[in-house]
């Protein structure tokens, strides 16, 4: 098969940002999460956890709650404001204060007609739903102390809050509050400390369960107001509550890491009578567990360790099945890393700033296992700050090296790089077209002549590119009605094709001579997650999030052959096990058989002129074939040759001297960047 | 150690109006272990629980018989069988209550014995010797019995004793004063009388105990002046003899027993294991001369390993069944619970050698007494061999002396004639065969010194602690003679040589060693390696080679100015001198032989609770003296490539330091006191302070080592790095 030269890229400081709150919309198994740069992510549960979306975060603006509304998303933060998001778009639709300080959490009635925001001066602020956006309605009384956790009763009658050492019950329609429940202080701690009540939970017997600074998990009566059961779970704080949908489980995420899950069972079978009882305990997060989500299936938290877990309860799904296994997505579904294939240089985007790396070089030869000499150092040429509030939402890099782009969610920007040995210029291009107001996705044609911007409605902005100057050429649109952005972009090598994807999941080709769509690649149900149109065949290969791969021919506009047998006798197990979803794909110009694939553990490379894997033949087969000698070799092997050497792949690219740069980020690196978790006592320390 | 636990009563005796008797004619075991058959001298036999201390069952003969010989149980139709008035065999079961309707059979001769056969017949012995299997004898109860023993011979003791397949019956008998033992193999039968050899006229053993182990039948007898012999019968010899004649019976020594006054009269020894035996009856050394003790004796170290006073009256009976002990007396039975665990030299004398570093480089010096005292690996048959050697020494041997020999001449002889006698034994013998003799040769000298003291062999004893042969536990007062009589080579030779010298010796050779003067030290003669090494170091003085051990000798000025700094007070005028005279603690303090003396001390083992009220009992300038020297070896060591490294008997680092602690241990208060004490006790303080700071470099070297183990594990990798990787 052959020898790879690889650089192996790790000065990548790539750093994910804390969980900071997540909601769950049960309806479209949508999962909204907020990080703490204000960004915020949809993730599509029904599609293999599949990130979708991300909103870009910008400076100031803190999310410390979301909140589904049917199909809408609204966050608020300590900043004060409410913010519905524009979910097609990837920005903020707007933002309102609600004058009340800063907002601590957002909560909707069952029936999505109301939105209560829970404020730092002590109010609890009903919003009233509207058709396009929110407008306030009234305030409940006003209470000494932030409120920090909101619940309404299943009823849209009642509201619980909970605040510095208590919880209030108000009543919804009259706004006074009918109870007040004392939450005391831990043992040990001082008077004078106040127990936070970070979480509470209105369940429709009315039940009210809390959440406490003091480790606490308390489950009170709401109709008497007297306290049920104390369950001390531990020393830190309870950050979290999350109750499943049938009322059942709840989940409670503390600050050493764990989360604990609690049922409502009867204490001995068959009698009526029950409890709730401490059940499970899961440790997943070696960092406070912010955010917490009961889906039907799992337990999905997150927190200060940037890790989304989706860990499924082992009695709500079958047992070894791909739901049944635990999940931890660490990085971006979409890739950070542009790689200027012909000039050897790197484009690392990060919220704030863009670096360009140039490799180092090594004329040494060695044999398969060696470690090169590095005869000129790998070196940071630029690091572009963004200007704005906004983060950077999308960059590339022209695979000369010349050409530098990157957009956030209100304006695009392009500069000229030159360099000529040691010297650097990056040069700002001044009048780029108003219509280039916003991009989700940017790409340079392979000749660096054209630059694609993805624009709203899944429409594409072709822009053309000579020496200082950029001019509007044309806006690609689909046939079809799609609201969504566009999340891939490709353009071919020769110039002819565009091949562009949206989370629709629908996969558009337009020919760039005629400037007009050529064709539309039969919808596939899984989104897909990388695209490539192949140089030489014109053949585009789809790979979706459910990990399977397609091969559609441009030219005949159907499945190829090879897509054929390979739908027809079915991905490997193994390969549709894997839990990260392949991010790019690319092709061998050496070899024109051969696709190039990676997700985060491996990178793959696919022969088409070797025979697929029978289900029950060994995979991972490399080990294997490196023991055999060279002319059995053939009769074992197969079409996927996978390389697991490299681990937490942020990109794999072939350059074009055929080396191979891959960019990874060991988990290691990050947590040593996360703070210190809560000291826990350990036996004999 | 073997060791006697406390023990509990079984049950009251009704012992004869004069104490004659315990009332109990014997023990026998019934089921298992916990369960035993007590037959008393009259008519009565019952059955005990032994760990509840409960009869579980009794049975009477009518009033005008008597139960003749003890009740034995037959675990394979677990029936019980009696002998009544010599001739009447009773046969009867657990649940059968009266023995008057138990099955009964009279023979026609007296029976002596019923003997219990592990998962077999019982085994019934006449008065006369016949031996006949119970169920063939009552097959035909009236069959007639032949008669082993002539007219007048009478039957002592009997026992049966399986040897893997065969079974043997041994009686012991008396005629005329003469004691004979018949050994009765039977199926096939054959029959083998011996003769033992007479002890002091009048005198017949007390008590007979035998045990079969390694092919060999092993009968241990008790005489009542305290000897106890051992004579062993090869189980594969037999058979050769047609049993009329009495072949002598090699015998040898064990044990020779305390006997307090006059002779032993009521006495048993009962063999527990192959080292151990049990006495009662005898006195304990240590406790006047009253005979009522419960003993147990190590027969290889011939130590006392473990007493007991019994209350009452001895009667000289003792029984043992799985490591318990059954014994009458007064008027009750008890039974003592004992352990006899494997025994060795070290722990028979009650101290451990202390592992030493260079204990792998001298050839071990303690001899393997199992080995040589029951050689039976080596000598497959003792008796045979004895006798054999015994022969032929008689043979061949004949113009020079035999080791009895010799040692009566020691008793008597001229210091030139001990000499050349004791010299030409050792030279002739093979020293293996010695092994014993050399220890009764040593203490006769040693004896026959101390008694006179004009007689003196100084290469005599030499020659013999060099043969590695002995230790200190056979000859005692070796050591303290030859200090006595300032025979610092022999001290020497012993300190090297005994593995098992007391503290307090040690003790008082180290005295005398550091108290006597230089002079008289030049001119002893010593073993040249330990002087050669002494030498070496010494000529070595002012060369300093190197730094060795993290200590330096500018570390330690500068130790020294900063300690002087820093403390001012301790800065006297006394201590000037020290550090500004060409270091003092660079030349040796003791001269050359007195320092390889020293060195002889500082290899010996101790324990050091032992060894510090000992060493309080140094002067304070002695210990000063003594801590000068460690000093001066430490100060060599630390400067020097290793001096052991030249393959010298020397002592070790460890050693030295330990000294040092022990004596600052034992002097702290004095030394405190004493001012010329002060430069020494600040120069060991630095010791002290590099030895730590050396140990915390280690540790941080050893850290690092460790890292870097760890790190070879997994392949460095860096931020970039070019790699090659090929797929298949």
């Amino acid at each position: 098969m052959g020898e790879f030269k690889v650089h192996r890229v790790r000065f990548f400081d790539y750093m994910p940002s804390a969980i900071r709150a997540m909601a769950f919309n049960s309806r479209s198994e949508r999962l909204a999460l907020a990080r703490a740069d204000g960004a915020v992510e949809v993730f599509n549960f029904s599609d293999n956890y599949y990130q979708e979306k991300v909103v870009p975060g910008q400076d100031g603006r803190a999310v410390e709650a979301l909140c589904w509304v049917g199909q809408r998303l609204f966050s608020a933060g300590l900043n004060g404001e409410i913010t519905e998001y524009d979910l097609e778009n990837l920005r903020p639709k707007y933002t309102m204060d609600a004058y009340g300080g800063p907002i601590w959490t957002i909560s909707s009635n069952t029936q999505g007609t109301l939105l209560a925001v829970g404020c730092e001066d002590g109010t609890v602020k009903i919003f009233e739903m509207l058709e396009t956006g929110i407008q306030f309605q009234r305030n409940l009384d006003r209470q000494k102390g932030r409120v920090i956790s909101l619940s309404w009763h299943p009823s849209g009658s009642l509201i619980a809050a909970g605040m510095m050492d208590m919880i209030r019950i108000f009543d919804a329609e009259t706004g006074h509050a009918t109870h007040r429940l004392l939450v005391e202080k831990g043992l040990g701690t001082s008077n004078s400390r106040e127990v936070v009540v970070w979480g509470v939970v209105f369940l429709s017997d009315n039940t009210i369960i809390s959440g406490d600074s003091a480790g606490k998990v308390q489950i009170w009566d709401g109709l008497t107001g007297t306290l049920l059961h104390t369950h001390l779970i531990t020393k830190w704080d309870v950050l979290a509550l999350a109750v499943s949908q049938d009322e059942t489980s709840l989940i409670a995420g503390t600050s050493e890491g764990t989360v604990v899950q609690f049922q409502f069972l009867s204490s001995t079978m068959g009698q009526q009578d029950k409890d709730w009882v401490r059940t499970r305990t899961f440790k997943n997060h070696s960092h406070d567990v912010r955010a917490l989500v009961h889906t039907d299936t799992a337990v999905v938290s997150g927190g200060m360790d940037t890790q989304l877990v989706v860990r499924p309860l082992l009695d709500k799904v079958d047992k070894n099945t791909q739901e049944s296994s635990l999940r931890k997505i660490t990085f971006p579904h979409k890739s950070l890393v542009c790689c200027a294939k012909k000039a050897g240089m790197l484009l690392f985007q990060f919220p704030d700033h863009l670096e360009v790396w140039r490799l180092g070089d090594s004329d040494g030869n060695g044999k398969p296992g060696d470690t090169l000499p590095v005869n000129r150092k790998p070196e940071k040429l630029i690091q572009l700050n963004r200007k704005g509030e906004e983060h950077i939402c999308c960059s590339a890099l022209s695979p000369c090296g010349g050409w530098l782009a990157y957009s956030t969610v209100s304006s695009v920007r392009l500069y000229r790089l030159q360099h000529d040995n040691n010297n650097i210029s990056i040069n700002k291009v001044s009048k780029l077209p108003k219509i280039l107001h916003s991009a989700h996705q940017l790409c340079f044609s392979s000749d660096s002549s054209k630059l694609f911007a993805s624009s709203t409605n899944s429409s594409v902005i072709i822009l053309s590119l000579n020496q200082s100057e950029c001019k509007y050429l044309h806006t690609l649109k689909p046939k079809s009605d799609s609201r969504q952005p566009i999340h891939l972009l490709f353009p071919s090598e020769d110039g002819k094709w565009l091949a562009t994807a949206n989370t629709d999941c629908e996969v558009h080709v337009y020919n760039l001579n005629k400037l007009k769509l050529h064709c539309t690649v039969p919808v596939y149900s899984s989104c897909p997650t990388a695209i490539a149109i192949h140089p030489t065949s014109s053949n585009l290969v789809t790979v979706h999030a459910d990990q399977q791969m397609f091969e559609y021919s441009l030219v005949q506009k159907e499945y190829t052959d090879w897509s054929r047998k390979l739908q027809k006798q079915g991905l490997h197990p193994l390969w549709l096990q894997r839990d990260t979803p392949i991010t790019h794909v690319t092709f061998n110009p050496k070899n024109p058989a051969h696709i190039i694939l990676h997700d985060t553990f491996m990178f793959c490379i696919v022969d088409q002129t070797l025979p697929l894997p029978e289900a029950k033949a060994m995979f991972h087969n490399q080990m294997m074939l490196r023991s055999l000698p060279e002319a059995e070799r053939i009769g074992q092997s197969h079409a996927f040759k996978i390389c697991k050497t490299f681990q937490h792949l942020l990109c794999v690219r072939l350059l074009e001297d055929h080396s191979v740069v891959v960019v990874e980020r060991p988990l290691l690196d990050i947590q040593s960047q996360l703070p210190a978790p809560v000291r826990q006592k350990k036996f004999a320390t | 150690m073997a060791a006697l636990y406390e023990g509990y009563t079984l049950c009251g005796l009704v012992p004869a109006q004069n104490l004659s008797n315990s009332g109990i004619q014997g023990i026998e075991v019934e089921r298992d272990t916990d369960h035993v058959v007590v037959t008393d001298s009259t008519r009565s036999v019952t059955l005990y629980k032994v760990s509840d201390q409960k009869p579980l069952g009794s049975w009477t003969v009518k009033q005008e018989q008597t139960l003749t010989c003890p009740v034995v149980y037959n675990s394979q139709t677990k029936e019980y069988v009696a002998v009544s008035d010599n001739k009447v065999v009773r046969i009867w079961k657990e649940d059968d209550i009266l023995l008057d309707k138990a099955f009964r059979a009279t023979v026609s001769s007296n029976v002596w014995r019923v003997h219990t056969v592990v998962e077999g017949e019982p085994i019934v012995v006449f008065q006369k010797g016949a031996v006949r299997l119970l169920d063939s004898l009552l097959s035909a109860p009236q069959q007639n019995i032949e008669e082993v023993f002539s007219q007048d011979e009478a039957i002592r003791w009997s026992t049966y004793i399986l040897a893997e397949t065969q079974q043997f019956v041994i009686c012991a008998t008396e005629l005329k004063g003469d004691h004979f033992l018949y050994l009765q193999r039977l199926n096939p039968n054959s029959l083998q009388r011996y003769r033992l050899e007479r002890e002091e006229p009048g005198l017949s053993p007390l008590s007979f105990s035998a045990s079969y182990r390694d092919k060999q039948i092993c009968l241990l007898y008790l005489y009542p002046n305290g000897h106890v012999y051992q004579s062993v019968v090869s189980v594969r010899g037999l058979g050769a003899g047609d049993g009329v004649q009495a072949v002598p019976l090699p015998r040898s020594l064990v044990l020779s027993l305390p006997v307090g006054e006059g002779m032993l009269e009521t006495a048993s020894a009962l063999v527990l294991d192959e080292a151990h035996v049990a006495f009662v009856g005898v006195p304990h050394p240590s406790a006047g001369t009253g005979k009522d003790f419960l003993c147990i004796w190590n027969t290889n170290f011939q130590t006392l390993q473990a007493g007991k006073e019994m209350a009452g009256k001895i009667y000289g009976q003792l029984w043992s069944f799985s490591s318990k002990l059954f014994i009458p007396h007064g008027k009750t039975l008890s039974v003592i619970p004992y352990e006899c665990p494997k025994s060795s030299l070290a722990s028979a004398l009650g101290k451990l050698k202390q592992a030493r570093a260079e204990e792998s480089r001298s050839p071990a010096s303690v001899p393997s007494w199992n080995n040589i005292l029951h050689g039976e690996k080596a000598q497959p048959s003792r008796a045979m061999e004895t006798r054999k050697t015994r022969t032929t020494r008689k043979t061949t041997s004949a113009p020079c002396l035999s080791t009895d020999q010799v040692l009566e001449l020691i008793k008597t002889a001229p210091v030139e004639e001990v000499q050349k006698e004791t010299e030409g034994l050792l030279s002739r013998a093979d020293i293996q065969d010695l092994q014993t003799s050399v220890g009764q040769l040593t203490s006769a000298l040693v004896s026959r010194s101390l008694a006179e003291p004009s007689f003196y062999t100084p290469s005599t004893l030499a020659q013999l602690v060099r043969t590695q042969s002995l230790c200190h536990s056979v000859c005692p007062d070796l050591v303290l003679l030859a200090l006595e009589k300032k025979d610092y080579f022999l001290c020497q030779l012993c300190l090297q040589f005994f593995p098992d010298i007391p503290d307090a010796v040690t003790c008082a050779c180290l005295r005398a060693f550091i108290s006597m003067p230089d002079i008289d030290a030049e001119k002893v003669s010593l073993e040249p390696d330990s002087v050669a090494f002494m030498e070496m170091l010494m000529s070595k003085d002012h060369g300093q080679v190197g730094v060795q051990n993290g200590f330096s000798p500018t570390s330690l000025q500068k130790d020294c100015s900063v300690l002087s700094e820093g403390d001012a007070v301790i800065k006297t005028s006394e201590e000037d001198p020290v550090k500004t005279s060409s270091p003092p603690e660079q030349i040796c303090p003791v001269g050359l032989h007195k320092a390889v003396l020293l060195n002889e001390v500082l290899q010996t083992a101790y324990s050091e609770n032992f060894l510090l009220p000992h060493l309080k009992d140094l002067s304070s300038q002695h210990v000063i003296l003594f801590l000068r020297y460690l000093q001066f070896l430490y100060l060599k060591y630390s400067q020097d490539a290793f001096p052991q490294m030249h393959g010298l008997r020397s002592p070790s680092l460890v050693e030295i330091m330990d000294w040092v602690c022990l004596l600052l241990d034992a002097h702290f208060t004095v030394l405190v006191m004493t001012p010329e004490a002060k430069g020494l006790l600040l120069n060991l303080h630095r010791f002290v302070k590099s030895q730590v700071r050396l140990f915390s470099e280690l540790g941080k070297i050893e850290g690092s080592l460790q890292e870097i183990n760890q790190m070879k594990g997994n392949k460095d990798i860096r931020q970039y790095s070019i790699e090659i990787i090929e797929l298949f």
